[in-house]
């Protein structure tokens, strides 16, 4: 059914986490960096989410949620069965970015390279590679 | 199947491409037609060999071939070597063995001196960890050195051996806030110090 989402939403942040205050059960399966989500009977996903520039925040217990830049308000709530599964959630989506492990690398080719004065990604032949270069890019 | 493509169109106008070839209609379009996302993908020059063409091909069943050409070899060449190092798996797997090297380096310079194993950045784990997406880990890498004013017997609770300048270990933390603390505590001390020091200046 469709409802005109955003203007309902306008009329007061209270209401925004009344509506996603709906949780439906469904699967999640971190998979590089989407997440994709499954009705529990079905095998094909309903949808993903694209985890670049996104923030996961820890909501009450048990909860977190999932926004993007863009988009600072629209929040994705998750629940999980545990505090501890709530931890290793948002941990590891914390890390799924490309943008998250991208920056490992440069730190860790800076490190090596700190030490033994040797770029470790010429033996692999990629030094020149522009995703792999320091302060090249804006945000 | 959904996508959050408003997040995906707004990652389209980011200079770093992720794993994502997105194409566009104009060159001046803010808006891409439609993006690959280039995941389990092989890409290959074309036998045609026509007009510096290359192909992205996947392994599932059903997948469409991604034809693409290019203005020139050099640019094709430099187009196929870039897309095949695009993916998300290749990046971790290149980080996995950085990672490697740094903790065999590591640890041949620790020598007989108990390091504390940490575990990967790239991992889950099962302890409290306080980044976001924007900060790689502090971990594996040994502090900077402690100032030489600090003496052997300040009493605080790091391992054996640790209070030699060259080789300061880190507390059992894994926790930035717990390391900003446990680096905070000499900025503590010497505070307390001036502020004695200022007392007893005027007296």
């Amino acid at each position: 059914m469709r409802y005109s989402e955003r203007e309902l939403l306008s009329l007061s942040p209270l209401l925004n986490a009344l509506f996603f205050a709906v949780l439906k059960k469904r699967l999640v399966k971190l998979v590089v960096n989407f997440l994709f989500y499954f009705r529990t009977d079905e095998a094909e996903p309903i949808g993903a989410l694209l985890l670049e520039h996104c923030k996961i925040t820890r909501e009450e217990e048990n909860v977190f949620s999932i926004s993007f830049i863009e988009e600072p308000d629209r929040k994705y709530f998750f629940e999980c069965d545990t505090e501890e599964q709530c931890q290793e959630w948002i941990e590891a989506l914390r890390r799924a970015s490309y943008e998250f492990m991208r920056r490992s690398l440069i730190f860790y080719r800076n490190e090596i390279q700190k030490m033994t004065g040797k770029d470790p990604l010429e033996q692999y032949g990629i030094s020149e590679e522009a995703r792999f270069q320091l302060g090249t890019r804006k945000l | 199947m959904k996508l959050n493509e408003r997040s995906l169109a707004f990652y389209a106008t980011c200079d770093s491409p992720g794993n994502m070839l997105f194409y566009f209609e104009e060159r001046e379009s803010r808006e891409p037609v439609g993006v690959i996302i280039l995941e389990g993908c092989t890409v290959e020059l074309c036998e045609a060999a026509e007009d510096f063409t290359f192909a992205i091909k996947f392994d599932c069943t059903k997948s469409r071939t991604y034809v693409l050409a290019a203005e020139s070899q050099a640019a094709m060449e430099s187009w196929v070597k870039s897309l095949s190092r695009a993916s998300f798996d290749y990046l971790r797997l290149v980080v996995k063995e950085l990672e490697k090297q740094l903790e065999e380096m590591q640890s041949g310079l620790a020598g007989s001196r108990s390091i504390q194993r940490r575990s990967p950045i790239y991992r889950k784990t099962k302890s409290a960890l306080c980044l976001d997406t924007m900060a790689p880990a502090l971990e594996l890498v040994k502090p900077p050195p402690l100032p030489p004013r600090r003496r052997a017997s300040s009493g605080n609770t790091c391992g054996p051996g640790a209070l030699v300048a060259d080789s300061p270990v880190c507390p059992g933390t894994v926790c930035f806030s717990k390391l900003h603390d446990w680096y905070g505590r000499e900025i503590t001390e010497l505070r307390r110090e001036w502020l004695e020091s200022q007392e007893s200046h005027k007296l």
